[in-house]
């Protein structure tokens, strides 16, 4: 038996390999995201361990949260009197005062722009602490004076800057304004570069990052606020001595105001943060692994009934000579055991290669970044053969039970097994559909007791199931319907009939395709309509005419020197100026988005909103406005106090002293200008300004323009430019996503191709007759090709239907999030309608050209 | 020109055909320069022992298969050289077959599949031709059916009928009877026949049942891929008697591997 299954399995190579592709793809991504995870993760190892190789035990203070430990832009001074306090354990040989914090942005003489590393990678600013292990200087010497600077390599080279060059450099705001500042509007200072400085083994930098190192004076005024204080304490231990030992000396000294951790525990602290939010990343890779492997599934099970439909003679004389039904049954799943196998294993070295290439890519983006060697986690291994086995068997499940209930008198028959009815499949389909449907309600309504996100996923997966086997019912008007639109001629006529002819083989086929186009018409509805519902908000709630913003890369947003909005009040055409500045803060809820402006009643009118209670004008510190879903969900009132752990300050609370209208500008707690000098940023982030009647729009705006060159990454835009700006995000995302079901499509395309291969295959004979009687080679790809394209729109059209229904429903749960209007997005609708054609003619041209060299003479005598 | 009963001209040639399969050792000749004139309005049955080469002389004439040498015409026109495209048109417009399993489209009803040639070419049926064919087949009630739905012999004669839908110059019926009880064969010949006699139709026949092989005008015995001897107004025992005659020195070449041969249910 085992012999015989290992023949039919190389008797049907290519029909096989087609099938298991799918299967390939999806443990491709499964392994891909393991060993890209690994790779990156070992290579932050790497990277941190170089970055903390000239600390043994590192003091900073006790972050107010945990999240507070990795956050390289906002520390609280730790006081140089430490140092003393430090005196007298012993250990030490070194101790060294460090100031290293995100947020001095250097603008490239070259292009005005702020020079970066890349998204996410820190600008530091620092005081320069001299040579060690690791930094090296290259050129220059260290700064002696407030007014130079030593910078990396990297920052040199990106910058064009030498030994004696002048830099501009955007300081942050430190709460404490600089009176020697050059303007009143701007944060830029001007510093002369006086050493070049490299890391060992000849690195520009460790991660990519600039670095500028000032004097500790300098470095304490301008990125810390304050003198006599450090970011944190470098230790390194004497000879002989073990950093924990140090470490839980310093710890016994110095109580839990501080965090003492060895150079070791902090590097791994940090590679563990980065290796977090890489999980993202492992998430998506994973999600569309389950969407391929979810469509692999239908083309398996397509292959494996059609193989077995085929093979029906053959396995009915294995019955007749003996063979009991669990041997046929086990047969049948053996062969789907060894392509599982083989398909896993050729997926799980695509991945490590598609891994490998992604880990490549992603360090490129990171300047300087050295990526460890490829390693194939065992977890990658074990996945791989744990998903693409288990779901070979699966898809062949029911075509293995099928085959094991062929009689054995089949064998002597003629004619094929009739196909039952569909009542019970599409009873079942219906079922399945109502009960994925309710499992998604639940999910989306917030019903699922905690995992709603499970429960969506899993009723979209199930809904999926139950329309697939309700295809074949609609499967016969449909195709029939489609069809007569192309079968205006013979070819066309027959491709047409040969689609209705298996309505379950054309609808699996078919609902491959849809699952993959339900989903994108499912996101492309809820983008669209969150583009709607975005531009309908704004339009009637945004009273202002100019804003002023720039759009966040990294951890620090983009901001602005605050006196602009003081300038901006004073012009005679400026009817109100709102500034706005946001953080997130801990909260009863844990976080919480909090807000602040400088003219409350300004905001409240731009924002289209108003105040029902309370005061709507000027916050003192420790005043709140909230909005009114906030005051009921929380049972808040006039006088009633709210704590909030603002980013830069301990917990404390605040007393509401007003309540306005909610809407999608304006919402949460607004809070003093006073208050917000504790956000992450200082500066306000944006700027609402009203004009007057028949005020210059344009002229203000150059106005304003010509007060940002300063801030090169805040730019004003008028009205109908910040509509576009809120939308054009959204439609890159779109696009982004898009591509990436693209693959479903792709997969869902092989599906039709074996489908179209088995099924030509089956009919070789009738296509010899066709030939015969004069069917040309043209006329022959012509047939198939409609059957083919008719598949193919049959999928996409129910996909199209589905996946509108299922954006609809998210839209509709999302209401309260701002989804007012159900957008659907007919033009891309069309799109991928017009797609699902051109893949239905791709996917016929290599069944076709089979079909149409097909000898004439062999194919009539085919069996 | 309705029908011509008086058999002038000639519907189909073949001159001094060779046809030579595989090379070197495995080399197999199947027919070796093999002349013959198909009668316009003539029933011809080809006739000769398995391996003797009469399917493929069949194919060949059909332009189903090319020949090594020598040349075929159909209708005047010559048929060695033609492109593939060229040979599907032919076959199309001037050929009929009828193949010993029906190969009907499952697909398509009876009438569907008759008027199947004239669909592919994209030709409007005679009303009337369609009217006389239906009626000697004498399936008008089945029309609608399906092949699944119809009888083993039921299904030829659609098949008969659909090789004269377009009043081919040849029909080519390779063993037509073959898979068929006596009763059916005997009502299918009796049509082709029909269909010769009233139609003026042309048509060659492969069959190795001397019954069958009664029913033609003409029979042309084939021995190891020449032809050998041929009997006009044959009757079965005069078929008999002279494949008997035939039968002595048994040329056996069972490589030739004609297909329809031993076709049956397995």
């Amino acid at each position: 038996m085992f012999r015989a299954t290992i023949r039919s399995l190389l008797n049907r190579k290519l029909r096989l390999i087609l099938s298991t592709l799918a299967v390939v793809l999806g443990v491709m991504f499964v392994s891909g995201a393991f060993v890209l995870t690994d790779t990156i993760g070992r290579s932050f190892d790497a990277l941190f361990t170089t970055a903390y190789s000239t600390v043994d035990v590192q003091i900073i203070r006790t972050p107010r949260s945990e999240a507070g430990v990795q956050d390289a832009s906002v520390a609280e001074p730790v006081p140089a009197s430490l140092i003393d306090d430090l005196e007298p354990v012993t250990g030490i040989r070194k101790i060294t005062g460090t100031i290293i914090l995100d947020g001095a942005r250097v603008i490239s003489p070259n292009t005005g722009k702020i020079i970066s590393g890349g998204m996410g990678v820190p600008n530091f600013g620092g005081n320069w602490t001299g040579e060690d292990d690791l930094v090296k200087l290259r050129q220059g010497r260290g700064p002696s004076e407030d007014t130079e600077v030593v910078i990396n390599a990297s920052l040199a080279k990106a910058g064009t800057f030498s030994v004696g060059s002048q830099i501009e450099i955007l300081l942050p705001a430190t709460g404490t304004d600089d009176p020697t500042g050059e303007t009143t509007q701007s944060r830029r200072r001007t510093f002369t570069v006086c050493g070049i400085f490299g890391y060992a083994g000849g690195r520009d930098s460790v991660t990519g990052e600039t670095y500028v190192a000032f004097t500790t004076p300098a470095a304490q005024r301008l990125m810390l606020g304050t003198t006599d204080a450090f970011s944190e304490i470098d230790i390194l231990v004497a000879d002989g001595s073990s950093p924990t030992a140090v470490r839980d000396a310093i710890r016994d000294r110095i109580g839990p105001d501080y965090r003492v951790n060895t150079g070791k525990d902090a590097a791994k602290e940090q590679s563990d943060f980065l290796k977090d939010q890489l999980k993202f990343f492992n998430y998506i890779l994973l999600g569309f692994a389950t969407i391929a492997l979810f469509v692999g599934i239908f083309i398996i099970l397509n292959t494996f009934s059609i193989i077995v439909a085929q093979r029906m003679r053959e396995l009915a004389l294995m019955r007749a000579i003996g063979a009991s039904r669990r041997q046929v049954l086990v047969a049948v799943l053996l062969e789907a055991g060894i392509l599982g196998l083989i398909a896993s294993g050729i997926g799980l070295l695509c991945g490590i290669g598609v891994g490998a290439g992604l880990a490549a890519a992603a360090v490129t983006f990171i300047e300087g970044m050295e990526l460890a060697g490829l390693g194939v986690p065992l977890t990658a291994v074990i996945a791989s053969f744990g998903v693409g086995i288990p779901v070979t068997l699966i898809a062949a499940l029911i075509p293995a039970v099928k085959a094991s209930r062929i009689a054995p008198i089949a064998a002597l028959q003629e004619s094929t097994i009739p196909d039952k009815p569909l009542t019970r499949l599409t009873i079942g389909g219906i079922v399945v559909t109502l009960a994925g449907n309710v499992a998604l309600a639940l999910g989306l309504t917030d019903h699922a007791g905690g995992h709603e996100l499970l429960a969506a996923f899993a009723g979209i997966l199930t809904t999926f199931v139950g329309i697939a086997l309700l295809t074949p019912i609609i499967a016969r008007p449909a195709v029939s319907a489609l069809g007569r639109l192309l079968a205006w001629s013979t070819p066309g006529e027959l491709g047409r009939r040969n689609t209705a002819r298996n309505p379950r083989r054309t609808a699996i086929t078919a609902a491959a395709l849809m699952v993959g186009v339900a989903l994108v018409t499912a996101i492309s509805t809820l983008f669209s309509s969150a583009t709607v519902s975005t531009r309908t908000m704004l339009d009637e709630t945004l009273h202002a005419d100019l804003l002023v913003y720039g759009i966040q890369t990294g951890q620090n947003p983009p901001t602005f020197h605050p006196n602009l909005l003081v300038t901006t009040r004073q012009q005679a055409d400026v009817e109100a100026v709102a500034g706005y500045w946001y953080d997130v803060a801990r909260s009863d809820d844990g976080q919480t988005m909090v807000s602040a402006t400088d003219d409350l009643a300004a905001f409240i009118a731009i924002s289209g909103s108003k105040t029902t209670q309370g005061r709507g004008t000027r916050l003192a510190p420790g005043e709140i406005v909230i909005d009114s879903r906030m005051a009921k969900e929380h049972h808040l009132t006039l006088g009633s106090t709210v704590r909030y752990g603002l980013t830069r300050a301990d917990d404390r609370d605040f007393t509401v002293i007003g309540i306005y209208q909610r809407n999608e500008i304006i919402w949460g707690p607004v809070l003093s200008i006073e208050d917000a000098q504790d956000f992450r940023a200082r500066d306000p982030q944006l700027a609402f300004i009203n004009l007057r009647d028949g005020a210059n729009v344009e002229a203000m705006k150059a106005m304003i323009d010509g007060m940002l060159v300063d801030s090169p990454d805040i730019s004003v835009v008028d009205r109908s430019g910040y509509l576009e700006q809120q939308t054009s995000m959204l439609n890159m995302l779109l696009g982004f996503i898009q591509v990436l079901l693209a693959l479903a499509m792709v997969i869902a395309v092989l599906g039709v191709i074996n489908t179209l291969i088995l099924s030509i295959f089956e009919r070789t004979r009738e296509l010899g007759l066709l030939r015969a009687v004069g069917l040309s080679r043209a006329q022959t790809t012509r047939m198939i090709t409609v059957e083919a394209v008719v598949i193919s729109l049959f999928g996409a059209l129910l996909g199209i239907v589905v996946g509108a229904g299922l954006g609809a429903a998210v839209v509709q749960a999302l209401r309260d999030e701002g989804y007012t209007t159900i957008a659907f997005p007919y033009g891309l609708m069309a799109i991928y309608l017009a797609l699902a054609a051109l893949v239905g003619v791709i996917a016929a041209v290599f069944p076709a050209a089979r079909a149409s060299r097909l000898n004439v003479l062999t194919a009539i005598a085919h069996e | 020109m309705t029908a011509t009963t008086t058999a002038n001209g000639v519907a189909a040639r073949a001159v001094d055909v060779w046809k030579v399969y595989g090379s070197g050792e495995a080399q197999v000749i199947a027919l070796r320069g093999v002349n013959i004139e198909l009668e316009r309005g003539r029933f011809t049955a080809i006739m000769g022992p398995s391996g003797s080469g009469k399917s493929t002389l069949m194919h060949c004439l059909a332009g189903l298969d090319s020949v090594t040498r020598g040349t075929v015409e159909i209708g005047g026109t010559v048929l060695t050289g033609l492109s593939d495209k060229a040979l599907t048109t032919l076959r199309r417009d001037k050929v009929g077959f009828v193949f010993q399993q029906f190969n009907l489209l499952p697909t398509l009803n009876a009438k569907e599949n008759i008027l199947l040639p004239l669909s592919i070419a994209g030709v409007k049926p005679d009303p009337t031709w369609f009217e006389r064919v239906i009626e000697s087949i004498g399936l008008s009630d089945r029309l609608g059916h399906r092949p699944s739905q119809l009888s083993g012999g039921q299904q030829q004669r659609v098949a008969c009928a659909r090789a004269l839908a377009s009043r081919p110059e040849v029909v080519f019926a390779d063993e037509p009877t073959g898979n068929l009880d006596s009763r059916s064969g005997a009502e299918v010949l009796g049509f082709l026949r029909t269909s010769v006699r009233e139609f003026g139709q042309t048509i060659v026949m492969v069959t190795h049942d001397p019954n069958a092989a009664a029913y033609a005008d003409r029979v042309v015995f084939l021995a190891d891929g020449q032809i050998v001897d041929e009997l006009r107004e044959p009757t079965a025992g005069s078929v008999l008697d002279k494949l008997k005659s035939l039968d002595t020195p048994e040329v056996c070449a069972d490589v030739l591997g004609e297909g329809t041969a031993s076709g049956g249910v397995a």
